[in-house]
């Protein structure tokens, strides 16, 4: 029976293929000239380039508040949701999942034009709340997905002990939902500051967020400072990805 | 008074959640050129749409043409792929198995960028011309981690003795496989199945950074060049609206019977 284990070969030839070799490619036009040959010339033009280093700035302070209003927006929801006391049915969840089905670009130019139709200037404010409309169900879902599950009677025992339900909150079922916030941070941080399109939408053209400036190198042809920008936030996104402490502890084994 | 809050914020949540949504769905009976300005009640759009007779406009049925072809043959491929894969993955232990899981990571924890640069500057690597193929070997790559991460837990839930079972009493591998390990895994296939579905309906950037310059359009770049010359075409919105009742009723089927499922089973 240990031969089934060869079945995961194909997948992992593709993996290899289509995953492993492309990040391969990133890293090896980053490190090089138009011509081909080896320079650290596309990471210092990024580094001395003052429009890229704001524009990534201004991606990264885009994300922080992103991911903190869906936090400070979701977890309540999340909360309320898995919570039995108020709500009985799982087709309200359903309901906060289903907009992600509509077309994203197309949810995000209505958001935008009703905006405009309200007389609210195309900005900031109007970038954070599509993205925060955008993201909100990437938030909700996983800290659901982990209070549902969550075993009760810890927050009842801590309040059996003596802790005010206010307490038992913040000290049990916080904690316990941290995976949970987590998963849902990752879901939310690293895509914000990667979209591009969205954030021309929702601010007509003011705001660029870093995605934006990868694909106009990209599409014209500056493919080596293009991929020196995606090996700038692949080096990110290694680091974010550190904060999430290995998920997949499962039990070993196991025949089919 | 506590019950009564907690409701109210989920709904508030909700009305905003949705508001964009009705929006496109009121503009879609006037036949103004621009989302926003009504021009009176007519289902002229509805009609455009549903006939074909746009001014100019007829890519619209080919990129919704195309978005479901990709999405379908993605899907497909993904599923199977994945499925084969987290048989062979369950059955791998130590080192071989937390690399391949972590393999099966990346696309997932990979922004779309990242994943459409990559797979760019590897078709370009190659010399292979970009089109169909390369969008949807682009697609099977974001889509069929999802459907191992789907058919891994029902292997996990699984009673390996079954399997062994029927190997004990004559069945070949292959009947084994097709009579016992398939529909066990089926669930996990067909969520799977759904995950990759909408994971690449809903995809832009991967397309569109792979889809070459052939002028080959999914919904989602259509959209997106659209928009950038300035004005949506008007018969979007009834598209969409249309596209949002559907998956409502879906939605709502498959709710209803996964209601009544539970109440058999409370019967019992």
């Amino acid at each position: 029976m240990s031969k089934r284990s060869n079945w995961s070969i194909p997948y992992v030839i593709f993996l290899v293929f289509f995953v492993v070799l492309p990040l391969i490619l990133v890293m090896v036009y980053a490190f090089q000239d138009a011509q081909g040959k080896f320079t650290l010339g596309n990471l210092a033009k990024f580094f001395t380039d003052r429009d890229a280093l704001s524009t990534f700035a201004v991606s990264i302070e885009v994300a922080l508040e992103n991911t903190g209003l869906c936090i400070l927006l979701g977890y309540p929801a999340a909360w309320i949701l898995a919570n039995k006391q108020y709500n009985k049915s799982a087709v309200t969840i359903v309901l906060f999942i289903m907009p992600m089905w509509i077309n994203a670009l197309m949810r995000t130019l209505a958001t935008a034009q009703l905006f405009t139709m309200l007389g609210v200037t195309l900005g900031k404010g109007t970038l954070l709340f599509g993205m925060v409309y955008d993201y909100l169900p990437f938030m909700i879902y996983p800290i659901y997905n982990v209070l549902s599950k969550m075993d009760k009677s810890y927050a009842e025992a801590a309040v059996d002990l003596g802790a005010t339900p206010w307490r038992a909150f913040w000290k049990v079922t916080v904690p316990l939902s941290m995976p949970g916030v987590t998963s849902g941070i990752l879901m939310v941080f690293m895509p914000t500051v990667s979209t591009f399109a969205i954030s021309e939408f929702l601010t007509n053209n003011k705001i660029k967020l870093f995605g934006t400036i990868i694909q106009e190198n990209i599409n014209s042809s500056m493919w080596n400072y293009g991929a020196a920008l995606a090996f700038v936030m692949l080096i990110i996104i290694g680091i974010t990805t550190l904060f999430d402490k290995d998920k997949d502890e499962e039990v070993e084994g196991g025949l089919i | 008074m506590k019950k009564f809050f907690a409701k109210l914020y989920i709904w508030v949540l909700l009305v905003i959640l949705y508001a964009p949504l009705v929006f496109i769905a009121v503009f879609s009976f006037t036949e103004s050129k621009v989302l926003g300005s009504w021009e009176g009640f007519s289902p002229n759009l509805y009609r455009n749409l549903l006939t074909g007779q746009m001014q100019g406009n007829a890519s619209l049925l080919a990129a919704v043409k195309n978005t479901l072809l990709i999405a379908v043959i993605a899907a497909a491929v993904s599923t199977l792929l994945g499925t084969v894969a987290a048989i062979g993955i369950h059955n791998m232990k130590g080192r071989a198995k937390k690399t391949v899981s972590f393999l099966n990571n990346i696309p997932m924890i990979n922004p779309d960028i990242i994943t459409g640069v990559s797979l760019f500057l590897l078709f370009v690597f190659l010399h292979f011309s970009q089109g169909y193929t390369t969008v949807i070997l682009a697609h099977i790559t974001f889509c069929t981690p999802y459907v191992v991460l789907s058919v891994l837990p029902k292997l996990q839930q699984m009673n390996p003795n079954i399997y062994e079972a029927a190997l004990d009493l004559g069945a070949t591998p292959a009947q084994a496989l097709r009579k016992v390990l398939i529909p066990q895994l089926k669930p996990g296939m067909v969520s799977g199945f759904i995950l990759a579905f909408t994971m690449s309906l809903d995809d832009f950037a991967v397309t569109f950074f792979t889809r070459g310059t052939i002028g080959l359009d999914t919904l989602s770049t259509y959209i997106y060049t659209d928009a950038r010359k300035g004005g949506l075409t008007p018969e979007l919105r009834p598209l969409m609206t249309l596209i949002f009742l559907v998956i409502l009723i879906l939605l709502i089927i498959i709710n209803v019977r996964q209601d009544r499922l539970q109440k058999q089973n409370e019967n019992r």
